[in-house]
């Protein structure tokens, strides 16, 4: 029978939460990393013992750590993120230039077809490549080589690669999604790239539909039609038919277009999930009630789901990794929180259960489904 | 022999569950501690001093013979007591964060 594993990263380590197909009864192991930072892990959809860990804490800085086991022995492997060439200034918070500094890996991304390759989207903003399983890193320079790199500025949580799309029909197109300059797209495999944020418009800005700056909290794809994604961007959730040359929104009736998560069922392409959070200051759920949202229309229409989620007194917050779905039929949908809780959807967002609730603040939660 | 003890999360990485024990050759200062630190346990590299200027990193410190040595020179000799043996140099993380 098959089955899935959640893999957790935290404040505080990492944890594995694995179940049968049913989804109802959980093992979980962990912490692992007890007291680092385990900003994102995922495993490499090739090969699904293969995984790869980002570990991170103010003290001792950035390590990554591989296991060719499913989590359950892990080895530290190269953790030396150098920038290309002289690496020069980005804007800082002020408008005034600021060295670009490595300070930790957001997200790692596992290629498609190689359990070796892995990219990895870092703080200060620039996306690195391994080959051999994470033995090396090199930088695929062309991005921060783009003539805007000098004037992108850090989101609040500082100037993050965040999201990595990989185009499953096209191996040399990437997306991938930056705080606060917006989301880029290479066409051949990482050494020229293009912003793509036409139809994005930001208040913060003084240009408000400018070519970069956008803060774009996360973008997803279902992997059957690559060229539409959707978006959760500071404010307003967004759509693109055609591959991000343009962009519209589909914030229709939600409460608050504000959040960081998005994500789409893994067999329906036009049912996506975001969690509204209330705004930029106050960074939870609106009245207290922690409800996804789901679109059965591809944005515009939705719908709260709220069963099984608490609907009074919930102040916590769900952050822009921290949601994904496995491949199982019936569709099910995962979230952590700020407060320590990983939910599971079994039946696509109907209903809904806690698999832990006391974990650290959750900063990344990923599903593989297993055979 | 220069005993070396580590905070215990860089412990845990190394896979030690006391202070280690190096043997240098030549002057006995910070940076030929941490080079051949590094080269012994090559996961430490880049925890304790940055990968690229080489640097301490900010939320560590150096002590030994109850001094704090954070701030001396890389190239300059450490105490008599670390070089012999006798008194252990200490990588401690400092009291910040949480």
């Amino acid at each position: 029978m098959s089955g899935v594993r959640v893999l957790v990263g935290t404040r505080k380590g990492a944890f594995v939460l694995t179940s049968d197909g049913k989804r109802e009864k959980w093992d979980v192991s962990g912490p692992h990393f007890g007291g680092w930072e385990i900003y994102h892990l995922k495993g490499s959809p090739v090969d699904p013992n293969r995984l790869y860990a980002s570990q991170s804490t103010g003290w001792f800085g950035q390590i990554l750590q591989r296991s060719d086991d499913g989590g359950q022995t892990w080895e530290p492997v190269d953790n030396k993120f150098e920038y290309d060439g002289v690496p020069g200034t980005h804007q800082w918070y002020d408008g005034t230039p600021h060295p670009w500094e490595f300070k930790r890996v957001w997200h790692l991304e596992p290629s498609l077809s190689d359990p070796d390759t892995v990219y990895a989207g870092v703080e200060d903003a620039a996306m690195f490549r391994s080959t051999d399983g994470g033995r090396s890193w090199q930088e695929l320079a062309g991005l921060r080589g783009h003539g805007s790199g000098p004037n992108w500025q850090p989101g609040a949580g500082g100037l993050c690669l965040h999201t990595i799309l990989l185009d499953p029909s096209n191996p040399e197109r990437i997306f991938i999604a930056i705080s606060a300059a917006g989301v880029f797209r290479t066409d051949d495999a990482g050494k020229t790239w293009q912003p793509i944020n036409r139809g994005l418009r930001s208040e913060f800005l003084p240009d408000q539909d400018a070519e970069v700056g956008h803060c774009v909290h996360r973008i997803a794809m279902h992997r059957s039609r690559p060229n539409v994604l959707f978006m959760q961007k500071h404010w307003n959730v967004m759509r693109t038919d055609d591959a991000g040359e343009s962009w519209h929104e589909v914030s229709g009736n939600l409460p608050t277009d504000f959040g960081f998560v998005i994500d789409v069922h893994a067999h329906e392409p036009e049912t996506i999930y975001v969690l509204p959070i209330k705004s930029d200051s106050e960074h939870y759920p609106p009245d207290g009630k922690l409800r996804v949202y789901r679109s059965r229309t591809g944005g515009n229409e939705w719908e709260a789901l709220t069963n099984g989620l608490p609907q009074s007194d919930c102040y916590v917050n769900v952050l822009r990794d921290a949601m994904s779905v496995d491949s199982l039929d019936p569709c099910g949908v995962y979230f952590g929180t700020t407060g320590g809780q990983v939910y599971c959807s079994a039946d696509a967002g109907d209903s809904w259960n806690p698999i832990v609730r006391d974990l650290p603040p959750v900063l990344s939660v990923e599903v593989q489904t297993l055979p | 022999m220069i005993r070396v003890v580590l905070p215990p999360h860089l412990r845990t990485l190394a896979r030690v569950t006391k202070e280690v024990t190096l043997e240098i050759e030549g002057p006995v200062t910070q940076r030929a501690v941490l080079n051949v630190l590094e080269a012994s346990y090559p996961m430490l590299t880049g925890t304790i001093r940055d990968h690229i200027t080489q640097e301490r990193r900010p939320f560590l410190r150096f002590f030994a013979c109850e001094q704090d040595l954070s701030h001396e020179s890389p190239d300059a000799p450490l105490p008599e007591e670390v070089a012999s043996g006798a008194e252990p140099f200490l990588i401690v993380g400092a009291i910040a964060g949480g």
